[in-house]
C-alpha cells in the first residue's frame, strides 16, 4: 500500500537534501515532481492541483524558518498537508438509546459491502454490542446466502426475506425484528449499484429516508482510479454520507482514492478493510497514514495490533520467562504465531519508524516462518526446552518430520541461543526500543541467518503438508 | 441493434464524460498551441489513461502538430483515435479454441472484480453460439460463491460442476475437466476465488489450478482470462503483471465498463502490457458482454 507514492516522494525529498534553502525556484521544481507522483498514484487531478498549490504556498512562506533544513521542512509541510487532506476524522459510531442504531452500507458492485458488514458486526461485538445484519441485497444471486454464512462466522443473526422483491421493506422489517429481539445495532447490507444507475440509486435513497440511519457509509475499493471521486460525489449527493469505508487497503493500491475522497466530498474515511479475515478492519487515522506514506512508520497502529493479540497476564508471564532466559522454543512458536496474526511481516516492519526505508526490495519469505514452525513442532518437549541437545541423529529425525533439510534444523537451533540472550537483554526496555533491537538483531542474523530472507531450497518448500496448505488457505 | 450502437449505449456514461472533456479541451475553429497540449494531457490523465500512456499519446499529438499533420484542434480526436486503434493488432483478440475436446477457459481476478458474473456472461455467450458449456465452480472460499454460480447456471441453462464451500479448488478443477471430457462439452469455464495479487500463497494456489487443468487436458487451459474492474485505476497494470507471473494470462475481460467514466484504462493496459482485452462487460444481464473491438470501442468512446 502506498509503496509507489512513498518511494517517489522520498526520492523527491532526497533530491532536496544538500540544498541550502527553499527558494521559489526549487520549490516549483519539486512541486512538479510531487504532482506527477500524486497523479501516478491515482490521486484525482483537482485534488493533486489543490494540494500542490497549498504546499507551494506554505513552502515559500516558510522560508523564514532557518532552524530546519529545507528537505525536513518540506517533509513536514507535505505531512501536515496530507493530514489536512484526509482529516479530520471521528470514526466513533454515535449509538442512540433506545436503539437500534442503524448503519447503512452502500457502494458499487464488488467493493466489498457484504464482507464489510461482517467485519463491522465483529467490531461491534467486541464493543459489547448486539448487532443484527439485514440482507437487503436482493439483486445479486446468492448474496443472502453469503451474508448468512458470514453471520454464522462472526456469530451475528441475519434477517432475511427470501421471496421479497422490495429492499426497502426488508430493511424496515429487519429493524422491527431487531426491536423485537433486543438487538441494539442494525447493519443494512444493500445491493451493489453503479452511481449512474438512477433506478438503483433511488432505491438506496428510499432505504435511507425510510430507515433514517445514524451512519451511512460508502464502501469503496481502495484501488479505484480517477472514478473514485465521481462515485463518492454521486453517492454523497443522494445519500448524505457520514463516512467512507475503504476496502482492500492491504493491496498494493497507490492510494489515490484514500487521498482524494475527503477533499472532493468533504466526508472522511472512517474505517479501512485490511484483509480477508473478519477481524481485518481498522479505524482510519490520517496522521498515521501520512506518516506511512512519508516512510515515517506507524508505531501507534503497531502497538494497538500487538495489544489486541496479547493480554496483560500473558505478557507478564512472557516477560518473566524472557528475563530469566528460560524462554524455550515453544514459547518462541507461540510468539511467532501471534505475530503472524498481526499481519504480514513486511507490513509490520514497515510500521516501525525508520524501517520502511531499510526494507527496500527486501523480500521476506513468509513461508520460511511456516517451515520454522514445522521444525519446532517436530521436536520433543525436551528438545524444545533445551535445543542444545539436538545432535546429528536428532537433527535427522526432526528434518524428516518437518520435511526440511537437516541443515535447516541446525540453523534454527544455532540461532535460537543468541535470540534467547537478546530477549533477556531486551526485557525491561520500551516497546519501540525492543522492536529496534529486534530488527537490528535479525538484520545481523540475515547474513548467516535464521530468518533467511530470500529463496530457500526446494526441499524445504515441500515441507507443507496438504492439510497445512489448506489451513493456510483458510487462514 | 448493431454492435456499434450497443457499445455506444453501454458506454454512454464513458462517452459523455470522456468526449465532453475532450470537447471542452478541443474547440472547433481553434488552432493547436501549447495550451491545447497541456489541456489534452489533463483530460487524458482524468480519463485514467495513466501518466506513462498519456505522456506517449501527448507526444504523438505534439509531433503531429509540429510536423504540420494537424493544425486545428478539431482534428486532434480523429488523429488520436487512428493512433490508438493502431495499437491493437488484429490477431491477438481471437479466442483460442481447442482443436478437439473441450476448450478450457480459466477465469481469474481480484476480489470483487466481477469474475462470477463474467463467467455467467461468457457461458451465455458461448451457449448462444451453439456450444455445449460446462461451468466449474472453483471459488470454494468466499461465502456462497458456489451458490451464486449455481443460480447463474440455472438461469443460463448450463451444467455446473461443484463441491462444497471449503473444498480444494484444484480438486474441483480436476472433476470439472473430467466432466467436460466425459460429457463432450465444447467449452469449460472455470470460475476461481478472488485473490489480491499481493497475496503470494493465494497466487500460488491459482497456479496450481492451472497445473491441474494442464495435466488433465493436454493443451489446456486454452485461455486464461483476467477479469479487471474497469473502474480500477492504474493498479490494473500491477494486477495484470502479478497474475501473469503465476498463470499464463492470455486476455483480459474488462468488467463493469458501463459504470466507468474512464475508458482510458483500456488504452493504458494495452500500452503498458502485452495482454489484449478480449471481452468487455457492459451491464448486469447475461447478454451484456461483447467481444472487444478496439476500433468500435475507441470510436464509441469519442463519438458525439
Amino acid at each position: 500500500m502506498f509503496d509507489a507514492l512513498s518511494e517517489r516522494l522520498n526520492s523527491v525529498f532526497r533530491g532536496l537534501r544538500g540544498r541550502g534553502k527553499i527558494t521559489e525556484e526549487n520549490v516549483s521544481e519539486v512541486m512538479r515532481e510531487i504532482r506527477t507522483a500524486l497523479l501516478e498514484a491515482d490521486v484525482n487531478l483537482e485534488v493533486a492541483r489543490a494540494f500542490c498549490d497549498e504546499v507551494q504556498q506554505k513552502a515559500i512562506g516558510a522560508e523564514v524558518i532557518k532552524t530546519l533544513r529545507p528537505a525536513d521542512m518540506m517533509v513536514k509541510i507535505v505531512h501536515d498537508e496530507l493530514v489536512r487532506l484526509m482529516g479530520p476524522v471521528d470514526p466513533k459510531i454515535p449509538f442512540i438509546s433506545p436503539g437500534p442504531t442503524i448503519l447503512l452500507m452502500a457502494g458499487l458492485q464488488g467493493s466489498g459491502k457484504t464482507t464489510t458488514c461482517g467485519k463491522m458486526a465483529k467490531l461491534l461485538l467486541a464493543r459489547a454490542k448486539r448487532p443484527l445484519m439485514v440482507a437487503a441485497d436482493l439483486k445479486r444471486p446468492a448474496a443472502i446466502d453469503q451474508l448468512e454464512v458470514i453471520g454464522q462466522q462472526v456469530g451475528t443473526p441475519v434477517y432475511t426475506e427470501r421471496d421479497q422483491q422490495n429492499a426497502v421493506k426488508v430493511c424496515r422489517n429487519g429493524i422491527a425484528q431487531a426491536r423485537k429481539t433486543d438487538r441494539d445495532v442494525v447493519i443494512l447490507d444493500t445491493a451493489g449499484r453503479l452511481a449512474v444507475d438512477e433506478e438503483m440509486m433511488d432505491e438506496v435513497a428510499r432505504i435511507a429516508t425510510t430507515t433514517n440511519p445514524q451512519q451511512i457509509y460508502l464502501v469503496l475499493d481502495a484501488m479505484t482510479g480517477q472514478d473514485a471521486v465521481n462515485t463518492a460525489r454521486v453517492f454523497n449527493q443522494r445519500l448524505e454520507l457520514d463516512g467512507i469505508i475503504l476496502t482492500k487497503f492491504d493491496s498494493d493500491t497507490r492510494g489515490g482514492a484514500a487521498l482524494s475522497v475527503k477533499h472532493v466530498t468533504g466526508k472522511p474515511i472512517k474505517f479501512v478493510g485490511i484483509g480477508e479475515k473478519m477481524e481485518a478492519i481498522e479505524e482510519f487515522y490520517p496522521d498515521r497514514i501520512a506518516g506511512r506514506i512519508l516512510g515515517m512508520g506507524d508505531i501507534l497502529t503497531l502497538v494497538e495490533q500487538a495489544q489486541r493479540q496479547y493480554d496483560q497476564e500473558e505478557a507478564a508471564k512472557l516477560e518473566a520467562k524472557m528475563a530469566s532466559g528460560k524462554f524455550a522454543l515453544d514459547d518462541f512458536l507461540v510468539q511467532l504465531r501471534k505475530m503472524r496474526q498481526m499481519g504480514s511481516m513486511k507490513d509490520l516492519i514497515k510500521k516501525i519508524p525508520g524501517m520502511g526505508d531499510m526494507m527496500g526490495d527486501m523480500d521476506l519469505d513468509e513461508g520460511e516462518i511456516v517451515r520454522m514452525e514445522a521444525a519446532i513442532q517436530s521436536m520433543t518437549p525436551k528438545e524444545k526446552a533445551n535445543p542444545k541437545i539436538v545432535d546429528a541423529s536428532r537433527r535427522r529425525r526432526i528434518a524428516r518430520g518437518a520435511g526440511c533439510d537437516p541443515s535447516d534444523v541446525s540453523q534454527l537451533v544455532k540461532q535460537f541461543e543468541p535470540m534467547r540472550n537478546m530477549m533477556k537483554a531486551m526485557s525491561g526496555q520500551s516497546l519501540p526500543q525492543r522492536l529496534k533491537m529486534g530488527m537490528q538483531f535479525s538484520k545481523a542474523m540475515a547474513g548467516g541467518g535464521l530468518p533467511r530472507l530470500k529463496g530457500s531450497s526446494t526441499a524445504s518448500r515441500r515441507s507443507l503438508s496438504k492439510k497445512d496448505r489448506r489451513k493456510r488457505r483458510k487462514r | 441493434m448493431g454492435l456499434f450502437d450497443r457499445l455506444k449505449n453501454g458506454l454512454s456514461h464513458t462517452r459523455k464524460k470522456v468526449s465532453a472533456s475532450f470537447r471542452s479541451v478541443l474547440r472547433i475553429g481553434k488552432k493547436i498551441d501549447q495550451d491545447t497540449i497541456n489541456r489534452l494531457e489533463d483530460a487524458m490523465l482524468t480519463a485514467d489513461f495513466g501518466p506513462a500512456t498519456t505522456q506517449k499519446l501527448v507526444d504523438v499529438v505534439r509531433s503531429g502538430w509540429k510536423k504540420g499533420e494537424i493544425v486545428e484542434e478539431q482534428e486532434v480526436t480523429d488523429y488520436l483515435v487512428r493512433h490508438i486503434v493502431a495499437m491493437w493488432p488484429e490477431s491477438d483478440r481471437r479466442i483460442h479454441f481447442a482443436e478437439s475436446g473441450p476448450t478450457v477457459i480459466l477465469v481469474s481476478g481480484i476480489n470483487g472484480s466481477g469474475k462470477t458474473t463474467s463467467v455467467a456472461k461468457l457461458g451465455h455467450y458461448f451457449t448462444n453460439q451453439g456450444k455445449h458449456v460446462i461451468l466449474g465452480a472453483c471459488d470454494t472460499f468466499r461465502a456462497a460463491a458456489v451458490e451464486q454460480l449455481s443460480i447463474w447456471s440455472e438461469r443460463i441453462g448450463v451444467q455446473i460442476v461443484k463441491h462444497d464451500q471449503g473444498a480444494d479448488p484444484g480438486a474441483v478443477a480436476y472433476d470439472a475437466c473430467e466432466a467436460a471430457t466425459a460429457r463432450k462439452a465444447d467449452v469449460l469455464l472455470i470460475d476461481t476465488a478472488g485473490r489480491l495479487h499481493t497475496q503470494d500463497h493465494l497466487m500460488r494456489e491459482l497456479g496450481k489450478i492451472q497445473r491441474v487443468v494442464e495435466k488433465k487436458i493436454p493443451g489446456a487451459p486454452h485461455e486464461v482470462l483476467l477479469v479487471l474492474d474497469a473502474t480500477i485505476g492504474q493498479n490494473a497494470v500491477n494486477q495484470a503483471r502479478q497474475f501473469s507471473e503465476h498463470v499464463s494470462v492470455t486476455g483480459i475481460f474488462l468488467a463493469k465498463l458501463d459504470g466507468s467514466a474512464k475508458g482510458g484504462i483500456v488504452v493504458g493496459i494495452r500500452d503498458q502490457l502485452n495482454v489484449p482485452v478480449k471481452f468487455v462487460g457492459l451491464g448486469e444481464t447475461p447478454d451484456d458482454v461483447e467481444p472487444f473491438d478496439p476500433g468500435t470501442f475507441i470510436k464509441a468512446m469519442f463519438a458525439d
